[in-house]
């Protein structure tokens, strides 16, 4: 099977993921935005940051260097947390083509902060130990674009089959959609 | 202590020799010129076989082309193009940029590759390396603060094909034989 990863290369994952005999594809996908859009750590020129996204020239760049797969490339995708620090209309955007680049019956795994009073919400960078283990290394924090209840999640995924969600501890919602 | 080695050895004094002795004929000198009356034999074109050194591609070094090479390499400048050393190691030092396609036993990279890299052995990426690329390799070492954009294929050895076992000549039971090892054979062959 071919596996997306967001959370950028890590040794854990990649040994997790290849030890199956599944293929990997890695990116950083947070890093990619602030390098196409301007990094905004918390509190710093995040309104540039969000309003860089609905630039057209910017967001062609960044389909280009994030998102340049071919429809139905991979079997899963691990998006973590990044789809937070999406503005909208980019944020559709870029869920339709996560759908197109996965495969009919594929998974994607999203997680999503549940608490609407912070401003700012930490975020990770997640590494797979084993079935029950995920690492979440801490790397800054940042403002999301918007938090996200069950109904948005599911307007947001409605081209999916199925949502599933789940609550975790650290105030997130694990997402599983399928294709 | 008690191994001396021979190159250490007292060199033995010149006895003089036994006056009894009679002077032989006196040899002519001959000159120590080497020359060989044996036919001059052609030129080994064979590969000149690894010394075990590393060759390096200095920081201001920039090279465009294919790299082949039959020893490690260090590339501490910029290549652009191919790089090739099939029985070989390559580091791409913390200054090395190589926007190639990379072929090599092993591979470790400090600083920035942009290409497809396989290796039969070992991929390192070190912290603060920059990789972009698509990986096959056996095994794939990634350390903190590594960068790495491209996919990961692990090459699994494949498991050595045991050895086709010679047939053995099955003992044709001759028709209407009796015997109670042909008919016992027979009997197995039914099951």
């Amino acid at each position: 099977m071919a596996i997306l990863d967001f959370a950028g290369a890590s040794q854990a994952t990649v040994s997790f993921v290849t030890n199956y005999g599944h293929r990997l594809y890695s990116d950083d996908f947070v890093r990619q935005l602030d390098r196409v859009f301007g990094s905004a750590p918390a509190g710093a020129n995040d309104t540039e940051f969000f309003e860089n996204q609905t630039n057209p020239a910017l967001v062609s760049d960044f389909f280009e260097l994030a998102l340049n797969f071919d429809d139905g490339s991979f079997d899963g995708a691990l998006v973590w947390d990044s789809l937070q620090f999406l503005s909208s209309p980019l944020l559709q955007t870029v869920v339709a083509k996560l759908h197109r680049m996965l495969r009919p019956g594929a998974n994607l795994m999203a997680l999503f902060h549940t608490d609407e009073r912070i401003e700012n919400i930490p975020t990770y960078a997640y590494r797979i130990h084993d079935k029950r283990t995920i690492q979440m290394v801490s790397r800054s924090q940042r403002k999301p674009a918007q938090i996200f209840n069950n109904r948005n999640l599911e307007k947001l995924f409605q081209d999916f089959q199925s949502v599933k969600f789940f609550l975790t501890r650290d105030r997130l919602r694990e997402v599983i959609v399928r294709r | 202590m008690w191994n001396r080695r021979k190159e250490e050895e007292p060199i033995p004094k010149a006895t003089p020799k036994p006056a009894s002795v009679p002077p032989t004929v006196s040899q002519p000198v001959k000159e120590g010129i080497p020359m060989s009356t044996q036919p001059t034999r052609p030129l080994d074109t064979r590969p000149e076989p690894a010394r075990g050194g590393v060759a390096i591609l200095g920081k201001s070094v920039i090279l465009k082309g294919q790299v082949y090479g039959r020893e490690d390499v260090t590339i501490d400048g910029e290549v652009e193009g191919t790089v090739e050393l099939q029985e070989h190691r390559l580091t791409v030092g913390p200054t090395g940029k190589v926007v190639a396609t990379i072929k090599a036993r092993e591979i470790v990279v400090l600083g920035t590759v942009q290409g497809n890299i396989e290796t039969r052995e070992k991929i390192e990426i070190r912290k603060d390396a920059k990789v972009v690329g698509d990986i096959r390799t056996a095994r794939i070492v990634i350390e903190d603060g590594a960068f790495f954009k491209g996919s990961i294929d692990i090459i699994r050895a494949e498991a050595p094909k045991p050895a086709a076992v010679p047939a053995k000549p099955q003992p044709v039971a001759a028709a209407g034989s009796s015997s109670p090892a042909a008919a016992a054979s027979a009997g197995d062959n039914k099951r």
